[in-house]
C-alpha cells in the first residue's frame, strides 16, 4: 500500500470515528452517526432510488461540464489572444462572474419554464465565465519564442493546437476542470432543488421537508464519492500522463 | 535564391540600413560583430520572421526553403527529441538518420529537459536540417558552450555543410574565427561596413554596400 493511500485512509477513518463519537454523545436524530447513514445508503441503493437519482444528477453534471469547458475555453482563448476581443468582452465577463448563480437559475426557469434545458443551461451560464477567466490567463502566457519557432517551421494549424497550445494551456485546463467539477455539481443540486422532480437535489429537497438528516447525508456522501472517483479515475491519470515530460511529478 | 535591399530598420533605438545582400545556392556568409550590433535583427529579416523594415526582400521562384536555428534551442519541452524532429519531417527514418548525423541517436526518446545545452543545440540543428532547407540560418550556434563542446559543434557544422554543398548558410557569430573555420565570407558589422550601424538621428549616412 502506498504511503499516500495509507494517509488518506487514516484521515478518513479518524474523521468517521470522531463523527460516531459525537453522534453517540449527542444522541439526537438531527445528527445521525455513520452507521445509520450507511444503512440509509444501502436501503436507498436496494430500492433503486439512489442509483436513479445519482444517475440523473451525474448526467446533468456531465452535459453541463462538457459544454461549459468547451465554450469557456473558446471564449477564454479568444479573449487571451486578441486585445480587441478582450476589450469588448471583458465587461460582460465581469458581469457574469459576479452574477449570483441563484439569479441565473431563477431567471432561466421564469423565462423558459421548469424544463431540463433551462436547468442545464443555468449551470453552463454559471460556469463558463470561470473557465474563460482561467483559460484567458493561460492564453496570455504562451511562450513567444516557441510561437516564433512554430512560425519559422511553418507548423500547420493542427500542429499548433496539438503540440504547441494545448500543452501550454494544460495546467490552466486542469485547474478549471478541478474547480469546474466541484462548482458544477453544487449548482446542479440547487437547480434540481428549485425546479426538477428528480436528481440528488430533488431528494435533498424532500428530505429537508421531513427534516430527514440521515437521507440528506446519505445522498450527499454518495455523490461526493462519485466526484472523488472521477478525480482518481479520470483527472489524476490524465494529469500524470500529460506531465510525463516534466519527470517525477510532485504529489500535491 | 534571396535578394535583400535593406534601406532602413530601426531596432533598440538604433538603425540598420543601406545594405544589399544576395544569397545564392552554396553561399556561406557570416554576420560577425559584437553583441547588440544588429546581427540577429538582420538574420530575422533574411529569414522572413521580421517584415517590419524599409526595403525589399525578394525570393527566387520556386521559393527556397529556409530553416532557422535560434540561439535558444526552442524545442517543444513536452515532446521527445524524435517527436520534435517529426514536427518538421513526417518520415521516421529521416528523423533518425538526422539524429545519427548529429550523434544523438541514443537520445531519440529523451525529453529536452534531460539534455545539456550542447545536445539541445544539436537537436535544434537536426530539426533545421529536417526541413531539407536551401538556406540555413544559424544564430550563434556556439554561444555559451564550453570550449570542447563548442569545438565539437563547429566540427559537426563543418561536416554537415560538406555533405550539403548546395545549401546556403548564414551564420551569426561574435567570433570571426568560427566563421573562418567553416569558410564563410564575413560581413563584419563594426569594421567592414561601419555605415551599417548608425545612431538613430543620422539617417543620411552613405551606403555601406556589400554584394555576396
Amino acid at each position: 500500500m502506498s504511503s499516500r493511500l495509507r494517509d488518506y485512509l487514516a484521515v478518513t477513518a479518524g474523521l468517521v470515528c470522531i463523527w460516531q463519537l459525537a453522534a453517540t454523545l449527542i444522541a439526537d436524530p438531527m445528527l445521525p452517526g455513520p452507521v445509520a447513514v450507511f444503512q440509509s445508503i444501502v436501503t436507498e441503493w436496494r430500492s433503486g432510488a439512489l442509483l436513479h437519482h445519482l444517475g440523473v444528477t451525474l448526467r446533468r453534471v456531465t452535459i453541463a461540464f462538457v459544454c461549459a469547458m468547451i465554450l469557456g475555453t473558446l471564449l477564454g482563448w479568444v479573449m487571451g489572444r486578441s486585445l480587441r476581443a478582450n476589450r469588448l468582452l471583458d465587461p460582460l465577463l465581469l458581469l457574469f462572474l459576479n452574477l449570483p448563480a441563484l439569479v441565473v437559475i431563477i431567471l432561466l426557469y421564469v423565462w423558459m419554464g421548469l424544463v431540463e434545458a433551462a436547468a442545464v443551461l443555468a449551470v453552463i451560464v454559471n460556469k463558463v465565465p470561470n473557465v474563460a477567466a482561467t483559460i484567458r490567463e493561460g492564453a496570455r502566457s504562451l511562450d513567444p519564442q516557441l510561437e516564433e519557432m512554430a512560425e519559422a517551421y511553418r507548423f500547420t494549424r493542427w500542429q499548433r493546437i496539438r503540440d504547441l497550445w494545448l500543452p501550454q494551456l494544460f495546467p490552466y485546463l486542469m485547474a478549471s476542470m478541478r474547480t469546474g467539477l466541484a462548482l458544477i455539481w453544487k449548482i446542479v443540486l440547487v437547480v434540481e432543488l428549485l425546479g426538477r422532480s428528480d436528481g440528488v437535489g430533488f431528494q435533498l429537497h424532500l428530505a429537508f421537508q421531513l427534516f430527514d438528516v440521515t437521507s440528506i447525508l446519505a445522498y450527499s456522501f454518495s455523490f461526493i464519492a462519485i466526484v472523488q472517483l472521477i478525480e482518481w479515475g479520470v483527472l489524476q491519470p490524465l494529469e500524470k500522463r500529460a506531465r510525463r515530460w516534466q519527470g517525477e511529478m510532485q504529489h500535491a | 535564391m534571396l535578394e535583400l535591399e535593406l534601406e532602413e530598420k530601426g531596432y533598440d533605438q538604433r538603425l540598420l540600413g543601406n545594405l544589399n545582400l544576395q544569397i545564392s545556392a552554396g553561399d556561406r556568409l557570416a554576420l560577425v560583430g559584437p553583441s547588440g550590433c544588429g546581427k540577429t535583427t538582420l538574420l530575422n529579416i533574411i529569414g522572413g520572421l521580421d517584415r517590419a523594415f524599409k526595403g525589399q526582400r525578394r525570393l527566387a521562384d520556386p521559393e527556397p526553403k529556409i530553416a532557422y536555428m535560434f540561439q535558444e534551442p526552442r524545442l517543444l519541452p513536452w515532446r521527445t527529441v524524435e517527436q520534435n524532429l517529426r514536427m518538421v519531417c513526417s518520415c521516421r527514418n529521416q528523423a533518425l538518420d538526422l539524429l545519427d548525423e548529429v550523434e544523438l541517436l541514443d537520445a531519440a526518446c529523451r525529453y529536452p529537459r534531460e539534455l545539456s545545452l550542447g545536445m539541445a543545440r544539436r537537436v535544434a540543428l537536426a530539426r533545421a536540417l529536417a526541413l531539407e532547407p536551401d538556406l540555413l540560418l544559424l544564430d550563434e550556434p556556439l554561444v555559451s558552450l564550453d570550449p570542447s563542446t563548442a569545438l565539437r559543434m563547429l566540427r559537426l557544422v563543418e561536416k554537415l555543410l560538406r555533405k550539403r554543398p548546395k545549401m546556403a548558410l548564414v551564420l551569426v557569430s561574435h567570433n570571426p574565427d568560427d566563421a573562418d573555420r567553416i569558410g564563410a565570407q564575413l560581413l563584419q558589422f563594426d569594421t567592414v561596413t561601419g555605415e551599417v550601424l548608425l545612431p538613430n538621428n543620422e539617417k543620411t549616412a552613405s551606403a555601406g554596400q556589400l554584394l555576396v
